[in-house]
């Protein structure tokens, strides 16, 4: 992965089967913790109509989106059938707690969508 | 003058035989019945579902006491017939009573067989029979932890499942060493009983009950190898004998049952015998479709047609919920008989068929039994099966001609004259029918008029795909259905179990019910977060990761991600000062738009997520509450201005529109819940498309409920008129509760209504007044711990404050 690697946050800031939302000069990220704490995060843009990902209801490790309900793998970003989109996926690490991100290239580039 | 008949029993075979003899002539005869039961007639095979709580008496009885005025029969109920005497043709009761007939029909049932062991008269030991016996086995598992069945047939095993949801441990004794070993062979009666293990039913195959022990009420069962099982409660299932001792003391011919010819005539030519009491070519029957069948014979007989009785083939399914089995015909084997054999050990499926001379005699189905009533079929018909064998053990799709992934292909396939309802011996045909000739549309109306699916229910899945078929997609399948894929569950199922075993959390709902996924998904969580909302009030802890986002941000999110917010105007009543505050704080967040709603209130649209607190504090300060626009939930109270300022105002709507959203805000429901209040019948809040709505007349205020205006507008049904203001309150709470107790997640109160009947709503709300006050407390006692506005919480005490903030801006 690439060096730029940029500390968002603590792991317990992010309520299990829930979700925060880190703001960029582009796009937000969503970043999401599951039952098991495990930690994933992906552009806040639902491969639907952009609904926001970061205010659905997590469950196993799959988002449902808020506005249309289409559910969207946390690992892949890709919607699960019958549905088909992907949302961007962001590179996370874990090191002593606290949550590292590397931002998209193109998310400044593109600034805000949706 | 009318001829006299005279029915001994007021049960399932001698009333459907009189059913069907009203139907075909209905001023023929006098009618007399005499039930030793001091109730009308019941469904007894629905003891069952009673007993395991799912059903209630009042759900189970087939013909209520204004059928027999009605059709001018006379009942005695709680008297039993103690002798017959032939030569003056009359009856005696033990009553003394002395009743002429000039036709006699015995159908008495059976006795449950009593096996003679020490201590089988202690207190504590009953069977498996009739209502009393359910009361006796609920009533005891109130007070009582241990229970023991004797015997592992259908009706030892209903009644331990029955036990088990009453919370009770409950072991199982059986003599042979598989269970239900005339319906099943070894493998089934194996996967039958790991399936009841792991529903923590104990099960002793192979046992032999010496005795009972105790001082007045049973303590424990002894086995004959001096095992000792702790027992509060026995329930002896150990098989029925026809109930003949009248028949066989008037000296008519017995044998086992009594015994009669294919017209169910006995030895005496005006005496007839129909149900489970009778003997009919060496046979005696123990279900309800042979003896529906004779019924039909009977009665068609004695309106003078010359009908008469063959003989049934019968087949077999258990209720006990999640366990699914089938079994017909004669699977013991032996000479000259071929068997084929289906295992799936990963899901639990077992088939078996058996064959002789290219026919099907015997059939064995347990974890899939879809195509249960096609072997069935063909079993009956006895159809040749040669050229479809390769296939068969697959099923009817894949045997009929490629694997078909169509769900209705099988039923699609059957003959009109297949029998689809096997208690009521309802063919495909008929159901079709009924379904045209009368625009049948709903499966309670199917039931009501074919009778399809009426008794036992186990085949109300193929009735609905029957109704599927016949109506195309105006039809959906309502019940039955999971809530989710995650889950084998209803609604109803998972609101019941919740209060029985006492789940109080998610995980342990989940875990209890064996959901099939680790947390659930966006559909069964919020429907379970309220479910426990409802049964626990104060207690439980709301999940919010369990919530839709509008009900976690207490606002409603909007296309762009923006949030709209909705402060309650109580009744639709404003004043200048909240005016003035929804109008500051619009200029001081940049708010968009601002718009008055359908539901007479002000809407602040487009305000960002972490503005959200900020504008909640300001519009708190002038105060100003949530107004739960956002929830399935108390919405508005829409009013007209009434007699407060209207000239044709009857009462005052207005204070009373403020009055009810001041008592009900705050609540949880179902799904969103609106009401009106009106002044006068020109009913200028639209009060009878709410889900309660008021309407003042001169005398009072009419009550209507079950109102929609959204998709399928449905006007309101009139649950009564009251005549004070606390009345009104009191039913409007009492509604509430029950809708909030019953309605499943996401259903409105305008199908609830449709799918529990008014009369039934009506029943509990408005004549049941205990019941009333009982709904009202219950909806008062939640209404304590709820009634805290959720935007104050968040924006002064800084209730879950990182939903409002970002993780972090960098960038
Ligand atoms: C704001 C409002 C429209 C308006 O600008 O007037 C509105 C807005 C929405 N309605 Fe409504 N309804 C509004 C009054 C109504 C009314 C009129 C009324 O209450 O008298 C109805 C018909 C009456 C009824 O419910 O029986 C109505 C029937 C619906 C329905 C259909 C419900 C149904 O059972 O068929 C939906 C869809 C749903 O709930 O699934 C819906 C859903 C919605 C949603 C929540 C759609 C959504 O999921 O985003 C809209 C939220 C907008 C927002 O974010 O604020 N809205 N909606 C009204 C808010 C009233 C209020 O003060 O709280
Ligand atoms: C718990 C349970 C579950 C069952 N489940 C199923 C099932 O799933 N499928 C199925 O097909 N069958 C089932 N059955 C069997 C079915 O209920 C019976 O086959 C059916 O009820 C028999 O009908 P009947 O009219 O012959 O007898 P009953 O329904 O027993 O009626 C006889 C009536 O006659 C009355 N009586 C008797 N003697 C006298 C007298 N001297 N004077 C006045 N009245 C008298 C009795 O009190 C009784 O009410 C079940 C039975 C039970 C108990
Ligand atoms: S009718 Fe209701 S749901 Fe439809 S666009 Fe208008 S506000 Fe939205
Ligand atoms: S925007 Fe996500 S489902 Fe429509």
């Amino acid at each position: 992965m690439t060096q730029n690697w940029i500390e968002v946050g603590r792991t317990e800031d992010i309520p299990y089967l829930g979700s925060r939302v880190v703001k960029t000069g582009g796009t937000d990220i969503a970043v999401f913790k599951t039952s098991t704490g495990d930690i994933f995060a992906l552009e806040d843009k639902c491969p639907h109509k952009q609904g926001p990902l970061s205010q659905g209801i997590v469950h196993g490790k799959s988002v449902s989106c808020p506005l249309h309900n289409w559910n969207i793998s946390l690992e892949s970003g890709e919607a699960l059938a019958p549905d088909s989109g992907c949302a961007h996926l962001i590179p996370v690490q874990i090191k002593g707690g606290k949550i590292y991100l590397t931002l998209p290239a193109q998310s400044k580039a593109t600034g805000t969508n949706g | 003058m009318k001829k006299k008949l005279v029915i001994i029993g007021n049960g399932m075979a001698g009333m459907r035989a009189l059913e069907e003899l009203l139907r075909i002539a209905p001023d023929e005869y006098d009618v007399t019945v005499f039930g030793a039961e001091p109730h009308v007639n019941y469904n007894r095979i629905m003891l069952s579902p009673v007993l395991a709580g799912e059903q209630k008496f009042d759900d189970i009885i087939i013909n209520d006491k204004a059928w027999y005025d009605d059709n001018n029969i006379t009942l005695f109920t709680g008297e039993k017939i103690t002798s017959i005497n032939r030569p003056n043709k009359t009856i005696i009761s033990n009553k003394d009573r002395i009743t002429p007939y000039d036709s006699l029909w015995i159908a008495t049932g059976s006795d449950p067989f009593i096996i003679p062991v020490p201590g089988k008269n202690l207190e504590g030991v009953v069977t498996f029979r009739d209502i009393k016996d359910v009361d006796e086995m609920v009533e005891a598992s109130k007070n009582y932890k241990n229970a023991v069945v004797i015997g592992g047939g259908l009706l030892g095993l209903e009644a331990a499942y029955g036990l088990k949801r009453n919370g009770m441990n409950v072991t199982v004794i059986h003599l042979a060493d598989t269970l239900m070993e005339r319906q099943l062979d070894e493998a089934a009666g194996y996967l039958l009983k790991s399936d009841l293990e792991s529903r923590d039913i104990k099960i002793l195959t192979e046992a032999n009950t010496k005795e009972l022990i105790g001082e007045d009420r049973v303590q424990a069962v002894r086995l004959a190898d001096d095992t000792l099982i702790p027992a509060d409660i026995v329930v002896m299932a150990v098989g029925i004998r026809p109930s003949i001792a009248l028949a066989k003391e008037a000296d008519l011919d017995c044998n086992r049952g009594i015994v009669v010819n294919d017209h169910l005539q006995t030895s005496d030519p005006d005496i007839f015998a129909v149900g489970e009491c009778v003997e009919h070519r060496e046979q005696i029957y123990g279900l309800v479709a042979p003896l529906y069948e004779m019924g039909r014979a009977l009665a068609g007989f004695m309106a003078g047609h010359n009908t008469s009785y063959k003989g049934s083939v019968t087949s077999t399914k258990l209720k006990v919920t999640g366990v699914e089995l089938f079994s017909a015909g004669d699977f013991s084997g032996g000479e000259g008989t071929e068997d084929i054999v289906l295992r799936d050990a990963r899901r639990g499926v077992y088939k078996r068929l058996v064959i002789k001379d290219d026919r099907i005699i015997g059939a064995v189905l347990y974890g899939d039994v879809v195509d249960g009533p096609w072997y069935f079929q063909l079993l009956k018909d006895k159809d040749k099966i040669d050229d479809i064998r390769d296939h068969l053990i697959f099923g009817q799709s894949l045997a009929m001609g490629g694997a078909s992934v169509d769900p209705l292909a099988a039923v699609t396939a059957l003959p009109l004259e297949a029998e689809i309802c096997g208690c009521n011996g309802i063919t495909k045909g008929a159901i079709i029918t009924g379904i045209t000739e009368n625009g049948l549309t709903s499966l309670d109306e199917v039931r009501a008029h074919t009778k399809a699916s009426a008794s036992c229910g186990s085949c109300t899945h193929l009735v609905e795909q029957v109704m599927e078929l016949t109506l195309g997609d105006s039809y959906e399948t309502p019940a039955a259905t999971p809530i989710c894929s995650c889950t084998d569950h209803t609604h109803d199922d998972v609101r019941r179990l919740i209060l029985l075993n006492s789940l109080k959390e998610i995980p342990a709902v989940m875990q209890d019910l064996q959901w099939k996924t680790p947390n659930g998904c966006s559909k069964c969580r919020p429907a379970l977060n309220y479910y426990l909302i409802a049964a626990w009030p104060g207690e439980y802890k709301d999940d919010y990761q369990s919530r839709y986002i509008n009900e976690r941000a207490h606002a409603n999110i909007q296309k762009d991600g923006t949030y709209s917010v909705i402060p309650r105007m109580w009744g639709g009543l404003t004043n200048p000062k909240e005016l003035r505050a929804i109008a500051d704080v619009a200029d001081k967040y940049n708010i968009p738009t601002v718009k008055v709603t359908g539901g007479q209130r002000i809407d602040l649209l487009g305000i960002k997520k972490e503005d959200l607190p900020g504008v909640w504090r300001d519009l708190n300060a002038a105060g100003m509450v949530s107004g739960h626009a956002y929830g399935k939930s108390l919405r508005t109270v829409k009013t007209c201005v009434g007699q407060e300022w209207c000239r044709f105002g009857t009462q005052m709507s207005l204070s009373m529109g403020i009055e009810l959203e001041k008592m009900t805000w705050g609540s949880w429901t179902p799904h969103k819940f609106k009401m009106a209040v009106s002044g006068c019948p020109r009913n200028c809040a639209e009060a009878t498309i709410k889900d309660f709505g008021v309407v003042a007349v001169d005398s009072g205020w009419e009550l209507h409920v079950g109102g929609n205006g959204g998709m399928h507008v449905r006007a309101c049904d009139l649950l009564c008129k009251v005549e004070t203001d606390q009345e009104v309150k009191d039913y409007a709470a009492a509604f509430m509760q029950l809708y909030r107790e019953e309605g499943h997640y996401l259903e409105r109160t305008a199908p609830w209504v449709e799918r529990v009947g008014l009369d039934s709503i009506k029943q509990r709300v408005v004549d049941d007044a205990d019941n009333r006050r009982q709904l009202t407390e219950r909806f008062h006692i939640s209404q304590q711990t709820s009634q805290d506005d959720p935007w104050a919480e968040r924006a002064t005490h800084n209730v879950h404050a990182h939903e409002f903030k970002p993780l972090a801006e960098v960038g």
